[in-house]
């Protein structure tokens, strides 16, 4: 076995140190290390994007990337992106428009979705679709979660518009 | 799904790369984006037992476009591909073929260097550089040395490359004519049934110049000179392309898997020949 290393990663904020072995996958340090259990594991294959964090500017599955290589790198979960007393404008728009039903795909198709939105303000049923093709829903309501991540795109517009 | 234990190295420059390959030999092994090795590592498919992080190698993500060709460093990831306006317009079969790859998540770390060093008969992007005829550069201990695409790969997981060289860069002329990266896959995100890479030239309603390459239809990439050979001198009319979907099929050696039989492979990889070098042609 190799010995555990020292490591230092940033989530939402807020500057984490502990020892390691490299071979963690980042998911297990996020849940089970930092106690940050909004990403969830769903497939643990890199293919449902349950896992979903931002890791300097990049959708990444935190599934498919050792603790080691995100070792000096700054992270946001869903907890860094919004909260029950201040929610997202797009989880705000899941609630209204019904964009989750057993919520387990949600922290990782908001947390991929804040980065479209970044890149792409306004996007189209079309592009959204093609954007979030990296995010699984079992409970299968895309067309929902199509619509609340639509309804986020127009309040964000609003409200950017509104300040300007 | 944990893998086997590894020590973990991220050297600053190639130099170290280099030294860390020549120390551990065949136990050591390059990381770009980790999604086709670190999949493998979980499944202990892959065992390595010393893991060496390319991140911070510098001068590895470059993309530069001359008035007559096109170096791309080993770090650019397919999400660079896609977002380079300059490229779009140099080799907009580049970012065809990169939109088709995975999905957004995976493609913001996934790299040429690692798509095209990984041998894996699914990878897109070997194809594609053999349709492009381009070079790749690797180093190691004695220095750089150039590998044509068309000769790099010689079975599933087995490449020119040598254990102990890393792959820097793929370059390769500026794309002439009419291009089209077509790909049947079973769902988005999924690896190929078939794809195709075709660029084609048309001077005066004739094809004067193809390039044709297919993906996951044998346990390499499939460069096809005898389909693009089939085009010239046509005006890629119905028997055109009936010849060149037949010279393919007797170039490709589908095995069955869980996308299918050969037949049926066959059968795609016609429809998806033909679907590329139609569209190709009409942007010639
Ligand atoms: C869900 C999913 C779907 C995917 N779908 C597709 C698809 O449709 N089409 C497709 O083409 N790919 C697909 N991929 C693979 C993805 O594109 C990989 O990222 C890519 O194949 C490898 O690039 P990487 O940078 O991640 O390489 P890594 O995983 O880091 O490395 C892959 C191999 O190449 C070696 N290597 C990497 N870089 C170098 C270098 N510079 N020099 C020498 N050796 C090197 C490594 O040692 C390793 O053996 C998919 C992956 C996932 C997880
Ligand atoms: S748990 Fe990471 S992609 Fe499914
Ligand atoms: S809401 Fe149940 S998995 Fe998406």
């Amino acid at each position: 076995m190799t010995k555990k290393q020292h490591y230092t990663i940033t989530v939402n904020g807020k500057q984490e140190e502990f020892l390691a072995e490299p071979r963690e996958l980042l998911i297990y340090t996020l849940r089970e290390r930092l106690n940050i259990t909004g990403p969830h594991i769903g497939c643990e294959t890199s293919h449902c994007g349950a896992c979903t964090v931002t890791i300097d500017g990049k959708s990444v599955k935190s599934c498919t990337m050792f603790v080691a290589q995100a070792d000096g790198k700054e992270i946001t979960t869903i907890e860094g992106i919004g909260g029950p007393d201040a929610l997202h404008p797009l989880q705000a728009a899941f609630k209204e428009h019904h964009g989750l039903q057993c919520g387990y795909c949600t922290p990782g198709m908001i947390t991929r979705a804040t980065k479209l939105l970044e890149e792409n303000p306004n996007p189209t049923e079309e592009e959204i679709r093609f954007g979030m093709a990296g995010n699984i829903c079992r409970c299968t309501g895309y067309q929902n979660i199509v619509k609340s991540i639509q309804a986020a795109a127009a309040e964000m517009n609003a409200a950017k518009e509104a300040a300007e | 799904m944990i893998p086997a234990a590894f020590e973990y190295h991220r050297p600053k420059d190639m130099a170290g790369v280099l030294s860390i390959l020549a120390e551990h030999g065949d136990d050591a092994r390059v990381v770009a984006g980790g999604h086709s090795l670190i999949p493998m590592m979980k499944l202990r498919m892959a065992d390595v037992p010393h893991l060496i992080d390319l991140q911070d190698v510098g001068g590895l993500s470059g993309i530069e476009i001359s008035t007559d060709s096109i170096r791309l460093g080993a770090m650019v990831t397919q999400h660079d591909l896609i977002n380079h306006a300059g490229l779009e317009e140099a080799a907009p079969i580049l970012r065809e073929a990169a939109l088709q790859i995975a999905d957004p998540q995976v493609r913001y770390m996934g790299t040429i260097g690692g798509n095209v060093a990984n041998g894996d008969p699914g990878n897109d992007m070997p194809g594609l550089m053999q349709c492009l005829d381009a070079t790749f550069t690797v180093v190691g201990p004695d220095g750089e040395r150039q590998v044509p695409a068309r000769e790099f790969y010689e079975a599933a997981y087995v490449t020119a490359r040598e254990d102990d060289e890393v792959l820097t860069s793929v370059h390769f002329a500026l794309p002439k004519g009419g291009y089209a990266y077509e790909k049947q896959k079973r769902k988005i995100g999924d690896y190929a049934t078939a794809a195709a890479a075709v660029q084609i030239i048309k001077e005066n309603g004739t094809c004067t110049a193809a390039s044709i390459a297919m993906t996951n239809l044998s346990d390499t990439p499939i460069f096809s000179e005898a389909a693009g050979a089939a085009l010239i001198g046509s005006a890629v009319d119905a028997a055109a392309l009936d010849a060149a979907v037949a010279a393919m099929t007797g170039d490709i050696d589908p095995t069955e898997d869980n996308r299918g039989p050969v037949a049926f492979k066959k059968h795609v990889s016609g429809v998806i020949l033909r679907r590329a070098i139609e569209r190709a042609w009409s942007r010639a």
